[in-house]
């Protein structure tokens, strides 16, 4: 936890942002709990992300947010003894219904994981690969669409000129565009961030940064991030998790100048964590 | 510091060299007796080759090349008839048979027991697999002459004898007569033999590919068809191969179960249902009884092997490196 206890003062919300008006809600989760086994590690979960905005995710290691965002695509279903109960919407879908197509959720809900995940193909393949999944187009209508990924992943201009190489042969920051372009071209509606910038250094994390701020114009985002400023840069609303409970669900600038819960306050003033 | 300069002042003149020198001397043993244990490796490969060459020499002055393209085998004629073609048609059909079978049904166990299999299941099906390779291949051949051999000629064989009747390619293939003995048994059987190593290698570097990665690829969507074949097998490619040539080199030298279950006929058949030999079954079933001319012929085709086997590993890593540089690394 150094890279908490550097920032002694609450972390300064970005200039000039008001809270935005109320969004209604894309994702909504009631009484949600969630179990690794026997063990109990997210207890009544009650919040919803608002359509078109950014929602943070912050608090101590263990907290349970990655375990959070990881039941908005039901990723945990890939591994036995991890179970959900209450209740999550997506819209009016039921998240949680053991019978609903997982491919077509996470097509609806896409990821951005903490490492960069290129698969092993061309840049071009790396995003063709996710829309042929779904839509049978032609050649010319699937370069258009993987150019407009990569201009949504601000990755165009970096490798416009070498669409046939490795996926693999980019940079960090750049494979981590890439895996956004790569989400976006699916053309979901959600988007989660599992700590996106942790892997990257300071001038790609501001690039991604930006990208997620003009991301949010279109596509709900739910970003988990162990960096406060981050949260308070990009963030319309701020969840401090704590210990597998939500302790404090309020607009961004409430959560980082006067919260309410005694917890909040040591965390972000950098006395735990 | 001055407690400290006391204390080696105390400890008498400290003789940093010499301390080092007799590290020196254990490092200097240490390289010596590893680069000596390189070495052995090319002696013995050396003494191989060159051992099998003066064996051969004999044959290969009295046949020269016409040896590789002569079917008749007939060491007892006056002089002795001599070729290669048989033994070599038959090593290289009952190998590219045995791989067909061998390749998908491995690959196919290995994700199922990587991505699929409920985890009750997988120990057992582990071990199954495990125990396979550890089958002396005697017991293989044994239970391909006994129980495979009579069991495809009754049932197998005349089945697509009967189907395929009359096709043109396809019908020469598969002609009949049915026989307990065949190219096609051997290659069944050292399909099974290879299929261990096949599956054990690749649910090992199946293993290999980061959770997350397979993670990302769900996350947009993917089936696990999906997922198995865009990213585990793309990323594991390399490892795969290295399987397939190690299942192929064991193909291409198996020699016990093969002479049991091959007819070690040198006739050449385009039928897979006929008698046939491998280069191996050939040496095994008739070294004992060789002399002069002949024990020269069965050398040379060994060398033959070394130098088939030899040129076949090299094509798979020819190919190896085509298709990375295909994929742009």
């Amino acid at each position: 936890m150094s890279e908490m206890s550097v920032s002694v003062s609450a972390p300064t919300v970005h200039p000039g942002s008001q809270p935005l008006p109320e969004a209604p809600a894309k994702v909504t989760a009631r009484n949600l709990n969630f179990y690794y086994g026997e063990h109990h590690a997210l207890k009544n979960i009650n919040l919803a992300l608002g359509t078109n905005r950014v929602t943070a995710f912050i608090g101590p290691s263990g907290c349970g947010k990655s375990t959070l965002l990881r039941i908005f695509n039901r990723m945990y279903d890939l591994y036995p003894g991890q179970r959900a109960t209450g209740q999550l919407l997506l819209d009016q879908t039921n998240i949680l219904d053991p019978k609903l197509d997982l491919n077509l959720l996470r097509a609806r809900v896409g990821m951005v994981f903490q490492k960069p995940t290129p698969f092993p193909m061309t840049i071009y393949e790396n995003i063709a690969f996710g829309i042929r999944l779904y839509e049978k187009i032609s050649k010319s209508e699937m370069d258009d669409r993987v150019e407009k990924a990569l201009r949504g992943g601000a990755l165009w201009n970096e490798v416009k000129d070498k669409l046939n190489a490795s996926g693999l042969s980019l940079s960090g920051g750049q494979q981590q565009r890439l895996c956004i372009a790569r989400t976006v071209a699916v053309r979901p509606e959600v988007i989660l961030f599992d700590e996106p910038c942790s892997a990257l250094d300071p001038i790609s994390t501001a690039k991604v940064e930006e990208l997620i701020q003009e991301l949010s114009e279109n596509y709900t985002i739910a970003i988990v991030t162990h960096n406060m400023q981050q949260a308070a840069r990009v963030s319309d609303k701020t969840a401090f998790m704590y210990l597998g409970e939500l302790i404090e669900f309020d607009d961004t600038s409430k959560i980082f100048t006067s919260p309410s819960d005694r917890r909040t306050q040591d965390y972000i003033t950098g006395r735990f964590g | 510091m001055a407690v400290q300069s006391d204390v080696i002042d105390d400890a008498g003149p400290y003789d940093r060299a010499k301390a080092l020198s007799a590290f020196k001397l254990g490092d200097v043993t240490f390289y010596w007796i590893t680069r000596l244990s390189a070495i052995s490796v090319l002696l013995i490969l050396g003494g191989i080759i060159i051992s099998l060459i003066v064996g051969a020499f004999p044959a290969m002055k009295e046949y020269g090349l016409s040896f590789l393209w002569t079917q008749r085998w007939a060491p007892s004629a006056d002089p002795p008839v001599l070729g290669a073609l048989g033994p070599m048609y038959g090593t290289l059909v009952t190998s590219f048979i045995a791989m067909l079978i061998a390749i998908p049904v491995g690959l196919g166990i290995a994700i199922f027991l990587t991505e699929l299999c409920p985890q009750w299941l997988r120990r057992p099906i582990g071990m199954a697999i495990e125990l396979l390779a550890g089958i002396p291949s005697i017991i293989y051949g044994m239970w391909g002459f006994f129980v495979l051999g009579p069991f495809l000629a009754n049932t197998f064989q005349p089945f697509m004898i009967r189907v395929f009747d009359g096709v043109p390619v396809l019908g020469a293939i598969f002609a009949g007569p049915p026989s307990y003995l065949s190219l096609f048994n051997a290659a069944l059987i050292l399909a099974i033999m290879v299929l261990p190593f096949i599956t054990s290698i690749s649910v090992d570097v199946f293993k290999t590919v980061p959770p997350v990665l397979k993670e990302a690829a769900y996350g947009v969507g993917c089936t696990t068809w999906e997922v198995v074949r865009s990213v585990v097998i793309p990323y594991t490619r390399v490892g795969i191969i290295g399987g397939v040539m190690l299942a192929l080199g064991r193909a291409l030298g198996e020699t016990m179960a093969v002479t049991f279950i091959i007819g070690n006929s040198f006739r050449i058949s385009s039928s897979i249902f006929a008698p046939g030999t491998t280069i191996s079954a050939a040496i095994a079933s008739e070294f004992a009884e060789s002399d002069g001319l002949h024990q020269s012929g069965l050398i040379l085709l060994g060398l033959l092997l070394f130098v088939l086997t030899f040129f076949v590993l090299a094509a798979a890593r020819l190919m190896l490196m085509r298709l990375e540089t295909k994929a742009g690394k």
